[in-house]
């Protein structure tokens, strides 16, 4: 977030994707970027952070065992809250999906690091991937009875022709929903801070103002990181519990 | 930590320092609980998610229309229908977000409604 002062910085070069290893397969480029460097590095960090803190297993926690034990018990909780008994088998499902969520966003905060949930094709991905998942679910779980999901119950007939589409669509609107969420946080809190921190070095010594409120705006950053992750996760559980539990 | 006074012995400092970390852990979760329901940026929180929920479902209603005109020849016609399908299914969207009844299509609650469900709302 540092500016060097003389040089001009779009507020925006922090998202552009790098190349680092190129691989082109048959006309698909799947290089290795920045992106994927450090989705790679919140990977490992995921792993050691829990295989680290639950490796020793002590009675008594020390602080790295706790932190591990307290994220596993707050998504265990969620599940438990959420979606019940039944919850438990879609636990790593969640569990994943909040950590790696979390971690992209936290190593977003350090400076000079690269954002994934940034960039809308990640967090499309990832939506998608629990929309898919829960649309399998609730057909395996109800069969053909998953269609009566789309109708209001105790609608008249005559109004299904109107309401059928609007909750289908209501329905489709839900991967959608849930990465834009993500992804316009992360993507308006890092411009705006790049944005602020550009006008310490503009003004001088009333920089120290900017100064400031990009100190308060770094912690209302991490803030959103973990709500953030927070939210993709409780979501995830609600439409878990949805398919789960046809009305 | 009440008491002061001089360094006392070992086992003395044990007891403290588990009744200090028991603390420290209670401390964590409960400022935690708090922070993700406190409110900073908690206004700027639900404007990101009403309008992610009225965009998305404008968006898929468009991309409806426009799939199903080019298919059917019918061009701005189903357009401007599932058009208004969309908005009808964004407002909904927020409705549902805002009235606490989950995240979900269909208008009954379940059985057992979540607990958290009003608080989590206020979350973001």
């Amino acid at each position: 977030m540092a500016e060097n002062g003389h040089e001009q910085h779009s507020p925006l070069e922090q998202f552009e994707i790098h190349e680092i290893v190129p691989i082109h397969l048959g006309g698909l480029d799947i290089s290795f970027t920045n992106s994927s460097l450090m989705m790679v590095i919140s990977v490992i960090l995921i792993s050691v952070f829990l295989v680290m803190g639950i490796g020793r297993g002590a009675t008594v926690p020390g602080r790295w065992q706790s932190a591990a034990e307290l994220s596993y018990d707050f998504i265990a909780g969620l599940i438990r809250d959420t979606v019940g008994p039944g919850g438990r088998p879609y636990f790593p499902l969640i569990f994943s999906l909040f950590m790696f969520v979390l971690f992209g966003n936290l190593l977003g905060m350090i400076p000079y690091s690269f954002t994934f949930t940034s960039h809308i094709i990640v967090t499309f991905a990832l939506a998608a991937l629990v929309f898919i998942l829960v649309t399998i679910l609730g057909f395996v779980k109800h069969g053909m009875h998953f269609f009566s999901f789309f109708v209001p119950p105790g609608s008249p007939i005559y109004m299904w022709p109107l309401l059928i589409p609007i909750e289908i669509i209501s329905y489709l609107s839900r991967p959608i929903s849930l990465s834009v969420r993500l992804f316009a946080n992360m993507l308006a809190g890092h411009t705006l801070l790049k944005v602020i921190a550009g006008f310490i070095a503009l003004m001088g010594v009333a920089g120290v103002l900017p100064l400031a409120l990009v100190v308060a705006l770094t912690g209302l950053e991490i803030l959103i990181a973990f709500l953030q992750a927070y939210v993709f996760a409780i979501l995830t559980c609600l439409y878990i519990n949805d398919a789960l539990h046809l009305h | 930590m009440t008491e002061r006074g001089g360094p006392k012995p070992l086992k003395d400092l044990e007891n403290r320092l588990r009744a200090a970390r028991a603390e420290q852990d209670k401390g964590k979760t409960s400022s935690k609980s708090k922070d993700d329901g406190s409110q900073p940026g908690s206004g700027l929180g639900l404007a990101f998610r009403v309008t992610a929920d009225i965009v998305a479902a404008l968006v898929v209603g468009i991309v409806i229309g426009v799939l199903l005109d080019r298919w059917l020849g019918t061009t701005p016609w189903l357009l401007i229908v599932f058009f208004i399908f969309g908005g009808a299914a964004g407002v909904l969207n927020v409705f549902r977000t805002m009235e606490g009844y989950g995240y979900a299509a269909g208008y009954r609650k379940t059985e057992a409604p979540p607990e958290g469900d009003a608080e989590e709302d206020k979350r973001n």
